[in-house]
C-alpha cells in the first residue's frame, strides 16, 4: 500500500481506537455510577488507546521510510556475483543507477548484462516484497495497539499520567530538533571536509594563496591547476564585510541614537518601521540592486574621476550589504540603549551635561558592551550573506584589498561550486563543504560571543 | 576674587558656545544618519519600480490570420502527429508578408516575421484546436510582438529617445507603419501572471514560480508551526533547569544566526544524498526551509507564552486541572495571537529565502507549472536570480516586476501579522 493510503488507514484506525476506549470506559463506569469513579476522564483512555495505535507503527513507518532504500541495495549487492562486485564509491552508484534504471524500464531491456537485468527484477520484487511486509507490519501493529488500549481499560488505569508522559515526552522531541539540526549541520560538513582534506592537506586549504578549483581531467590538461588556497577567499570576503561593516554601524548607531534620545515620538514612530522595511527585503532583491544599479553607478562615477572600478567591484556590494544590515544593527541598539537605566541619563543631565555629552560620556559606555554584541552578530551576517555577493561580486579570487578591484567570497565559491554539480566525489564539490565548515566554526563562535555578551549585559541592569 | 570669577564665567561662556555647536553637531550627525536610511528606502524602491512598471504591459501586434490548411500540412485535427508537426509559425509569416507586401529580401523577410513572438505559434494551434472550425477561414488577432520590439515600443516616449539597440531602421519603419494603422498597441500582460519561465522573455511568467513558492510555503508552515509551538511550550512551561536545557536554548539562538547557505548544504547532504529525496522539488525546499524557520518560531512563541499572567496559570491549576490542561485549555490559547505573528514573520523570511534553495537544485529551468510537492519547481526569489542573470534585456523589467510582486506578498503578509498583533493580542 501506498505510504499516503497506510497514514490515512492508521489514522481511521486510531479514531476507532479512541472511540472504542472512550465508549468502554463510560460503560464500565456506569455500573459505578457515573464516570466520577473512574481515575481519568474518558477523553484520556479514548486517547491512551489512539496513541497506543498510531505512536508505534507510526515510529516503524518512519524508520522504514528512512532506512528501505541503503537496506534493499545491500540486499541486492549482496546478491550479485564477484564478478560485478563494484570496485569503488563512483562504481557503486554507477551500477545501483543502471540497476535501477533497468527496473523501472528508463533502460532499454535489450541488450542489457543478464546478471543486471536478473538484479532488475530482484530489485523489483524486493521493493514489492517490502512495500507489503511493511504494510502488513504496520497494520498489525496499529490493530494490535488497539487491543492492547482497549483490553486494559479499567477504572482504576492511571490514563491521564500516562497520556500527559507521552504528550510531554513529543514536545521535547520537538525541542530537540533544534540540537538535531546543529548536529546535522555539524555532521554533514564535517564528513564531507574530511573526505576532502584526505585529497587536499589541510594547511594548503587553510594558508594556500591560490585559489583556482578546476581539476584536471586529463594529466596533460592546460590551466587546471585545481589548487584550492582559501586565503583569497578569506581575504575577499573580509574586504566585503568590512565596506559592509564602515556603512552599516556608523548609520545603524547614529539612527538608533537619534531616535532614542532626540526624535519626537510622531517622527519615531513613522521612522522606525520604515527603516525596518529594509531588515524585510529578500537579499536577492538587495542583489539586483547591487548588480543592475550601483554597481554601473560606480563605475560611470570612478570613470567621471578616472579611477578603473571593476563592474563587479567590492565597494558596489559591500555598500549595499551595509544598507542592507543597517536596520539590524540599529534595531539591536536600540534595545540596549534603551535598557540603560533612566536614572543615568537624569544624573548626567542634572550634572549639567548637553545630551549629546551624556550619550557619548554615559549613555554610549554603558550600552557598550551590549553594542560590541550587536555588531559582532552584524558581522557574522555579512560574512555569511550569499545572494549579494553571488551577484554582485565576482568569481575571481584575486589576493587584493582595493575596494575597486574585483574580489570573490567564501558564499560566492560555495554557490558556484555546488549549483549545476551532481558530481559527488571530486575534490571541487567537496571543497564547497570545506568552506561551509570554516562559514559555519566562524560564525557559530561570532554568535556565541556575541549572544554571551549581550545576555550578560541584559542581566547587569535587569 | 571678583576678577577670577568672571574669568571663570568668561570661560564657562566661551566653552558653553563650543559644547552647543558640538551639541547641534551631533545631532546633525543623527539626522543625517536617519536620512541615509530613509533615503536608501526610497531609492531602492524607485529604482525597482521605474526600472519594472512597464512589464505589466505589453505590445502586441494586429494581424489577419489565415488558418490555412496547406501552409500548416494538416489535414485532420484529431490526427495528433499532424497537429504536432504543423507550421504555426508560418501562419504569421503569411499573414506579416500579406501585411507588407514589398518586403522581398532573405534577411529582411526574416527581420520581419521576428517582430512577433517566436511563441505566438503556440497560442495560435491552442486557438485552433479549442475552436476547430477555424481550419481554412481568417480571423484577426492581436498577437505578442517580439521582446526586442516590445522593448523598443515601449521606450518610444522616453526623454533621452527609444532604445535602438536591437531594432535596425527598417523594423522602425514597420512598427511606423503599424502605429499609423493602428495595428499594436500596449496592453495588460496577462502572460506575465499565467505563464512559466521561459526563454522568451515576452513568454515568461511568474505563475509557476509563484506555484513553487506556494508548495514549498505549505511544507515549511505544516511542519515548522506545530513543531516550533511544541518546543515553545515544552522550554517555557515544562522544561526542568538543567544543562540539558540550556544546550537546547543555545542551540535555538544560535541556529537563529546561522547563515541560511548553511542550511541549503545540510538538505543537499543530508535530505538528498542521504535520504535521496528527489532534487528541486518543494517538499526538500520545504523541509530546509522549515529548519531554517524552525528558530524564529520558537523565539516568538516563546514570548507570546511568557507574556501569559502566571495567575491565570495559578487558577487552573487550582481547580484542579493537571499541566497539560492548563497548557491546553489556558495558555496555549492565550498565546496563539502572538505565536501566529511569530509564525507569519517566519513564513515572510521563509517566502524571501533563496541561498538554501540554490544548494538543493530548485534553481532549474522549469517550464512547466509544478502540480504537486514532488514536482520540479522554482520558487520566486529564485526565479528572480535566474531573470537577473539573464541577458535579454527586457528581463531586466521582468526581474523589476517579479520583485515587485514579492514584495507586495511580503508587505501583505507583515502587514497581516501586525494587524493580528493588535487586533488579538491582550494587554494584562
Amino acid at each position: 500500500m501506498q505510504t499516503a493510503n497506510l497514514l490515512i488507514v492508521l489514522l481511521a484506525l486510531s479514531t476507532v481506537a479512541y472511540l472504542m476506549a472512550h465508549s468502554r470506559s463510560v460503560a464500565l463506569a456506569r455500573p459505578l455510577g457515573g464516570i466520577r469513579h473512574l481515575h481519568s476522564l474518558p477523553f484520556f483512555y479514548g486517547m491512551r488507546a489512539s496513541i497506543w495505535c498510531a505512536l508505534p507503527s507510526i515510529v516503524l513507518l518512519a524508520l522504514w521510510l528512512m532506512f528501505d532504500e541503503p537496506v534493499i541495495s545491500m540486499v541486492l549487492l549482496d546478491g550479485l556475483p564477484a564478478s560485478h562486485q563494484p570496485a569503488s564509491a563512483a562504481d557503486y552508484n554507477l551500477l545501483l543507477n543502471s540497476i535501477e534504471n533497468l527496473a523501472s524500464g528508463a533502460l532499454s531491456k535489450e541488450g542489457a548484462d543478464p546478471v543486471l537485468l536478473a538484479a532488475a527484477e530482484k530489485l523489483n520484487s524486493l521493493r514489492n516484497t517490502g512495500q507489503l511486509l511493511v504494510t502488513a507490519v504496520v497494520l498489525s501493529l496499529g490493530v494490535l495497539g488497539l487491543g492492547w488500549g482497549w483490553v486494559k481499560v479499567s477504572p482504576q488505569l492511571r490514563a491521564r499520567q500516562q497520556v500527559e508522559r507521552v504528550f510531554k515526552s513529543l514536545l521535547l522531541a520537538c525541542a530537540c530538533v533544534a540540537i538535531l539540526t546543529t548536529l546535522g549541520i555539524l555532521l554533514s560538513v564535517l564528513f564531507e571536509s574530511l573526505r576532502f582534506f584526505q585529497a587536499i592537506p589541510v594547511t594548503d586549504f587553510l594558508f594556500g594563496t591560490e585559489w583556482s578549483p578546476q581539476m584536471a581531467i586529463r594529466p596533460d590538461q592546460v590551466g587546471s591547476s585545481g589548487s584550492f588556497g582559501a586565503i583569497p577567499l578569506f581575504v575577499g570576503t573580509l574586504l566585503i564585510s568590512t565596506i559592509a561593516m564602515i556603512v552599516a554601524v556608523p548609520v545603524g548607531l547614529m539612527s538608533a541614537l537619534y531616535l532614542a534620545e532626540y526624535a519626537s515620538p510622531r517622527f519615531r514612530n513613522l521612522a522606525k518601521p520604515t527603516l525596518e522595511i529594509l531588515a524585510g527585503i529578500p537579499t536577492v532583491v538587495y542583489g539586483f540592486f547591487a548588480a543592475l544599479t550601483v554597481a554601473p553607478f560606480m563605475r560611470e562615477t570612478g570613470e567621471s574621476m578616472g579611477l578603473v572600478v571593476s563592474s563587479e567591484s567590492a565597494l558596489a556590494a559591500g555598500l549595499v550589504m551595509g544598507v542592507m544590515i543597517i536596520p539590524f544593527i540599529s534595531s539591536l541598539a536600540d534595545d540596549v540603549i534603551n535598557a540603560v537605566p533612566q536614572s543615568m541619563r537624569d544624573g548626567s543631565l542634572g550634572l549639567g551635561a548637553t545630551k549629546s555629552e551624556t550619550i557619548k560620556q554615559v549613555i554610549f559606555p554603558a550600552a557598550l558592551p551590549g553594542i560590541v554584541g550587536g555588531v559582532l552578530l552584524a558581522v557574522s551576517r555579512a560574512i555569511g550573506e550569499t545572494m549579494i555577493v553571488v551577484m554582485a561580486a565576482g568569481l575571481a579570487a584575486k589576493m587584493t584589498v582595493n575596494p575597486l578591484e574585483t574580489v570573490t567570497t567564501v558564499t560566492v565559491q560555495i554557490v558556484t561550486l555546488l549549483v549545476g554539480d551532481q558530481e559527488f566525489d571530486s575534490p571541487k564539490t567537496l571543497a564547497a563543504f570545506a568552506l561551509g565548515l570554516m562559514l559555519f566554526l566562524v560564525t557559530l563562535v561570532l554568535n556565541f560571543i556575541a549572544l554571551r555578551v549581550v545576555k550578560k549585559y541584559r542581566e547587569q541592569y535587569d | 576674587m571678583t576678577e577670577s570669577k568672571q574669568s571663570h564665567a568668561a570661560i564657562i561662556q566661551r566653552s558653553l558656545a563650543r559644547r552647543y555647536r558640538a551639541e547641534k553637531r551631533f545631532r546633525a550627525y543623527g539626522l543625517m544618519a536617519i536620512t541615509f536610511g530613509l533615503l536608501c528606502v526610497a531609492v531602492l524602491f524607485t529604482d525597482i519600480i521605474s526600472k519594472g512598471y512597464r512589464a505589466f504591459l505589453q505590445t502586441s501586434i494586429q494581424l489577419e490570420i489565415v488558418y490555412d490548411a496547406d501552409v500548416l500540412g494538416i489535414s485532420d485535427l484529431n490526427n495528433k502527429q499532424q497537429v504536432a508537426l504543423a507550421d504555426f509559425q508560418g501562419l504569421v509569416k503569411k499573414s506579416l508578408q500579406a501585411r507588407f507586401p514589398d518586403v522581398t529580401g532573405r534577411k529582411e523577410k526574416r527581420d520581419l516575421v521576428s517582430l512577433v513572438s517566436s511563441g505566438a505559434g503556440y497560442d495560435l494551434r491552442d486557438r485552433l484546436l479549442a475552436n476547430p472550425q477555424l481550419l481554412g477561414n481568417k480571423e484577426t488577432l492581436w498577437l505578442s510582438a517580439d521582446d526586442d520590439i516590445d522593448t523598443y515600443y515601449k521606450s518610444m516616449g522616453d526623454k533621452d529617445g527609444a532604445f535602438t539597440g536591437r531594432t535596425s531602421d527598417l523594423r522602425q519603419g514597420w512598427i511606423e507603419t503599424l502605429k499609423q494603422g493602428g495595428d499594436i498597441k500596449l496592453g495588460l500582460n496577462k502572460v506575465f501572471f499565467t505563464h512559466g519561465d521561459s526563454r522568451e522573455p515576452e513568454q515568461a511568467g511568474i505563475w509557476g514560480a509563484a506555484m513553487g513558492s506556494l508548495f514549498t510555503l505549505a511544507v515549511t508552515i505544516t511542519l515548522s508551526f506545530p513543531i516550533g509551538v511544541a518546543a515553545a511550550v515544552y522550554l517555557e512551561e515544562f522544561a526542568p533547569r538543567n544543562r540539558w536545557t540550556d544546550l537546547i536554548e543555545v542551540n535555538i539562538n544560535n541556529l537563529a544566526a546561522v547563515p541560511s547557505i548553511i542550511f541549503g548544504l545540510l538538505g543537499l547532504a543530508i535530505f538528498i544524498n542521504f535520504f535521496h529525496v528527489p532534487r528541486s522539488v518543494p517538499l526538500v525546499g520545504g523541509l530546509v526551509l522549515t529548519l531554517m524557520t524552525l528558530p524564529t518560531i520558537i523565539i516568538s512563541g516563546r514570548a507570546a507564552i511568557k507574556a501569559v499572567p502566571p495567575s491565570i496559570r495559578e487558577a487552573a491549576i487550582g481547580v484542579g486541572a493537571s499541566p497539560m490542561q492548563v497548557v491546553l485549555h489556558h495558555v496555549l490559547p492565550l498565546a496563539m495571537p502572538g505565536m501566529l505573528t511569530g509564525a507569519i514573520i517566519g513564513m515572510a523570511q521563509a517566502l524571501g529565502e533563496t541561498a538554501p534553495l540554490l544548494m538543493i537544485g530548485m534553481v532549474a529551468f522549469i517550464v512547466d507549472i509544478p502540480a504537486g510537492f514532488t514536482d520540479p519547481a522554482t520558487v520566486l526569489p529564485v526565479q528572480i536570480f535566474l531573470w537577473a542573470d539573464s541577458p535579454e534585456r527586457a528581463f531586466v523589467e521582468k526581474t523589476s516586476a517579479a520583485i515587485m510582486v514579492l514584495l507586495a506578498f511580503l508587505i501583505m503578509m507583515n502587514t497581516l501579522a501586525v494587524v493580528l498583533r493588535k487586533r488579538l493580542e491582550r494587554r494584562w
